[in-house]
């Protein structure tokens, strides 16, 4: 049921701190979408406006979720997940395709895109396995959650969407470390190694010759590099590496304003604020991000029960994923795969599902509160 | 609650996983930073570097080609706007079908097209495949830019001649530099697709009229499109040319060689200034200033008359029976002959077994120098020729400019030969024989000029044996300073002769027009002198005139001065196997005479008060 604030002091929840590093996050994300996208003449609303109404709605999403009780969401997790696999199976006849994907789903002038909702829902999911009973031996612990997260992580492979499918995996790899396996050591390489996978990539791609890169990332993600010749990565690593310690300065970013940095408001909008702000902008952003991962892992630790912490941290999980692969990617470690930076990157699926996380992860801080009166 | 109450054994467990947790996320987000630190602030110059050649781009700015006029300012040649077809092949997706696009769309040739593309050159700078297209095609192209990446129409500047054929040969034309000459040290600045002279004063005054190309940096996007453009440095156009020629006075005489073969100069005695000279046939240098198809330039150089040659300054003929006045100033001077000394002309002259004709069978009597050089007695000259000798006649020959070049600004002049016995030793490597004087001594043999140094020649004699060197450019507008610099007559020295011999001959030469061999040029308005002359070209001769085929009919030299009094202009013709001089090339000069005596009120002015009519020429050009 619907608490109501009154009863439990819900307002003290609400936890100031928190909310002012997204917000302050937020509004980097807007300011280099505006800056990359401010000389754009055609007919279109401009983006920075349509990320503010994205940011509005992910703001009554973060309300809600926040409002609400995430045990009583937690019981509707199965039926979301059958759900949100019925769209993705749509999406795999019915959906738009755009850069060689098929990930979205028309609905009216927006498209929107249900992978993005499908890794809330499976962390959603997965914490509520844990949670209903304890979970003994081998087979509950690993292979039945695995089953559970298979058949989306296969429809999302199939778009491709190779970002969201990695970040699925993720999650389970958190989660299944968080309950503990028997092997705890093999959990955490689990989740470092999709984690240092950035690091490792370099070497191990760095070796391969490029008609084989070609061809792996064709058969993986064919929406990669039209152009091939790595144009993306390079111009990326271009873009940020001449921003130096201070940028180039709001719209002095030369690489994104002349467009030969591609997608400076979505997946390369960290390079943009790079060139643009230099190694200290990116301190800051780094500093942020962190903040918000440390005080979400502060939730997760004092959360009042097993659902409550395994949701926190599937959340943290899904976001430290998006981060540092994104950043990983545009700084050239990693091949480009298509993951949004959360929070900054134009995008409203991705936008609003971000915020009703994150605003979950404060309603699991409210119910912990409210344990006491 | 639904939810299950685990043990709180673990439930602690959760927390120190979170901590190993927290801390591999700061070791994550570490490396992060590590990375952006390496790539900003490491690596970050190195990337500003590519950053900024990533969108700039140098362009080179041509310079505007210094123009061309006449002595009175009328333009001979300007720079107008011209659409050039560019392809950078880095963008073109399928060649073949941009060719036969290109074929379809404006009919160019699929075949050069290829071979232009196929070059070697870099794929990444456009490269010129068509030039010189009509604003119809040029639009054309524009309006199908989209389906041909890669194609781009600049607007140039191309040279152009208002004149056509007129002054061909002076002006010259212009073309794209070649291979060669981009190594030698003149063309160091020049680059690849840099326009240079290649002929006439374009070649000669090349420095002076190419100017300096400026560069700009160009910002570009991603798809090449110029965003902005900063000028690094202006281009500085060429310096403005005022040559010594008057066009009416060269139209007149082109005019007058009409079909014909042959060269027309006419200079001033008193400066060398080059008041026309003009070779037929001639050529559009429009049409060589353009790329031509091979073709095109196979057709030009085979072609029998040889167009591009200019036969004023290039082309060696004998100069026949003109020869005789330096041979008169010889004789006179070397006393050899008194002007009242006779010598007896019975139509031929016995040397040794061989009886060298003179040109009328029946003879000339008792003839003087005076009358010698009217009726141009042949025989008197061989006689004359023997006493002196061939080194006599070769110094004094010399002396007139004959043997070298007479140093004009124009490329490629020949020097003629004025045989001596050392040059046909050097030459030859053979003895001179005794009868090859004789035959010198009336033009023929080895001695050759070429009508620029005959028309110097009777110049000079004009003159009283002071000569200038003849020029063709008299001043030089510097585009920078605007200061107009005027070029002094270049004096070639004097004839160390007395003026009692220059009165002779030019009493003498004066007859010959006025009762002479030159009657054809005897003018109402002004008082010519000349001397009729005809070389020949084929040795042996059978029958009349008319039944030898043209090409091996002889040439007909006339040279003249005027007016006699105080001569203004010295005129030399050669009209290549048209018979005799008197009969061919006499007319020609009294025609081109007579126009100069009509211009020749509007003469003075030379560039002083040019400056206001070039000034607006200017400043339309630059507009």
């Amino acid at each position: 049921m619907i608490d109501r604030l009154t009863e439990h002091r819900g307002l003290d929840s609400f936890d100031i701190r928190y909310v002012a590093v997204i917000l302050a996050i937020l509004g980097i994300g807007v300011l280099s979408i505006y800056s990359v996208t401010h000389g754009q003449k055609s007919g279109m609303a401009p983006y920075y406006l349509k990320q503010l109404i994205w940011i509005g709605l992910g703001a009554a999403a973060f309300l809600v979720m926040w409002a609400s009780d995430y045990h009583y969401l937690a019981r509707f997790a199965y039926p979301a997940y059958v759900f949100i696999l019925l769209m993705l199976v749509f999406v795999l006849f019915e959906g738009r395709t755009s850069k060689g994907a098929q990930r979205w789903i028309a609905l009216g002038p927006f498209s929107f895109q249900p992978s993005e909702f499908a890794k809330l829902v499976l962390v959603l999911v997965l914490a509520h396995y844990y949670s209903k009973a304890p979970r003994v031996g081998w087979l509950q612990r690993v292979i039945v959650p695995g089953l559970l997260v298979l058949p989306g992580l296969l429809l999302i492979l199939k778009q491709p969407d190779l970002g969201s499918g990695l970040s699925f995996v993720a999650v389970y790899a958190a989660m299944l470390l968080m309950v503990g396996v028997r092997s705890q050591a093999l959990g955490f390489i689990l989740l470092f190694s999709i984690m240092l996978f950035p690091f490792a990539w370099e070497g191990v791609w760095g070796s391969l010759h490029d008609y084989q890169r070609q061809r792996i990332m064709a058969f993986v993600d064919p929406g990669y590099d039209p152009g091939g010749k790595g144009y993306h990565a390079l111009q990326s690593k271009i873009a940020i590496g001449s921003g130096e310690l201070l940028g180039k300065g709001l719209y002095g970013g030369t690489q994104s304003q002349l467009k030969f940095l591609p997608e400076g408001h979505t997946d390369f909008v960290f390079a943009v604020f790079a060139e643009e702000w230099g190694f200290l902008g990116v301190l800051v952003l780094l500093t942020l991000f962190v903040g918000l991962i440390w005080l979400s892992l502060e939730i997760a630790s004092k959360a009042k029960d097993q659902l409550g912490a395994l949701l926190a941290v599937g959340i943290v999980a899904m976001l430290c994923f998006c981060v540092v692969v994104n950043i990983g990617m545009t700084a050239g470690m990693f091949p480009i795969v298509g993951i949004p930076l959360p929070l900054l990157s134009y995008g409203g699926s991705a936008t609003i599902m971000t915020m009703a996380a994150l605003g979950l992860l404060l309603n699991v801080k409210r119910k912990r509160l409210s344990l006491f009166y | 609650m639904a939810t299950v109450q685990y043990p709180e054994a673990e439930f602690g467990d959760l927390h120190r996983r979170l901590f190993i947790l927290r801390v591999g996320l700061l070791l994550v987000v570490a490396l992060l930073g590590l990375r952006l630190w390496h790539l900003q602030i490491r690596e970050g110059p190195y990337y500003r570097d590519l950053s900024e050649n990533n969108r700039t781009r140098l362009v080179l700015l041509e310079p505007a080609r210094g123009l061309i006029y006449d002595r009175h300012g009328v333009l001979l040649a300007n720079n107008v706007p011209s659409f050039s077809l560019y392809v950078t092949l880095e963008d073109v997706k399928d060649r073949e079908a941009l060719i036969q696009q290109l074929s379809d769309l404006l009919g160019f040739d699929p075949i050069l097209v290829r071979k232009k593309m196929t070059a070697k050159g870099s794929k990444l700078l456009p490269r010129k495949i068509k030039d010189r297209m009509t604003l119809r095609d040029a639009m054309l192209v524009e309006s199908n830019r989209l389906d041909m990446p890669g194609v781009m129409i600049q607007v140039e500047s191309q040279r152009n001649y208002p004149g056509g054929v007129t002054a061909a040969h002076l002006l010259g034309y212009v073309g794209e530099i070649s291979a060669d000459q981009l190594e030698k040290p003149e063309f160091i600045d020049l680059h690849q697709g840099s326009i240079v002279g290649q002929y006439g004063v374009e070649k000669s005054y090349d420095r002076h009229m190419r100017g300096m190309a400026g560069q700009k940096n160009v910002e570009v996007d991603a798809l090449g499109h110029e965003k902005k453009a900063v000028v690094v440095e202006r281009p500085q156009a060429g310096n403005d040319l005022y040559l010594t020629i008057d066009v009416r006075l060269q139209k007149v005489a082109e005019d007058l060689l009409g079909g014909e073969y042959g060269a027309i100069v006419a200079l001033d005695p008193n400066s060398g200034d080059i008041l026309a000279m003009a070779s037929r046939p001639g050529f559009d240098p429009n049409v060589l200033s353009r790329e031509l198809t091979a073709k095109q330039w196979v057709e030009i150089v085979q072609d029998e008359g040889r167009p591009l040659n200019n036969r004023a300054s290039q082309g060696q003929y004998p100069p026949g029976s003109t020869f005789k006045i330096p041979m008169a100033v010889a004789a006179l001077e070397t006393k050899t002959m008194s002007p009242s000394s006779t010598v007896f002309c019975n139509g031929g002259y016995q040397f040794g077994k061989r009886l060298y004709h003179d040109w009328k069978a029946s003879g000339h009597g008792y003839v003087d120098l005076h009358n010698a050089l009217v009726q141009s007695c042949d025989v008197y000259f061989y006689t004359i020729g023997q006493r002196m000798g061939i080194d006599v006649m070769a110094e004094f020959g010399k002396d007139f400019g004959l043997g070298k070049a007479t140093g004009v600004e124009l490329p490629s002049e020949r020097a003629g030969i004025m045989p001596s016995t050392t040059w046909k030793q050097k030459a030859k490597k053979e003895q001179w024989l005794p009868g090859e004087t004789i035959s010198a001594a009336i033009g023929q043999g080895y001695v050759t000029v070429t009508p620029l140094q005959m028309a110097s020649l009777v110049g000079t004699v004009a003159n009283n044996g002071v000569s200038y060197r003849p020029r063709l450019v008299q001043a030089v507008m510097d585009r920078t300073s605007g200061n107009l610099q005027e070029l002094p007559a270049v004096p070639r020295g004097k004839i160390n002769a007395k003026p009692e011999t220059f009165r002779v001959i030019k009493d003498a030469l004066a007859d010959v027009v006025t009762r002479g061999t030159a009657t054809r040029a005897k003018s109402s308005m002004v008082t010519i002198a000349g001397k009729t002359g005809t070389a020949q070209v084929a040795a042996l001769r059978t029958g009349p005139e008319e039944n030898i085929p043209k090409k091996f009919r002889d040439h007909a030299w006339f040279v003249a001065f005027a007016p006699v009094e105080s001569p203004k202009i010295a005129v030399a013709v050669l009209a290549e196997h048209m018979g005799h001089g008197g009969a061919a090339a006499a007319p020609l000069a009294k025609e081109v005479i007579e126009t100069y005596m009509k211009l020749a009120p509007q003469v003075p002015a030379v560039t002083s008060d040019l400056s206001g009519v070039n000034r607006s020429e200017r400043s339309a050009k630059d507009s």
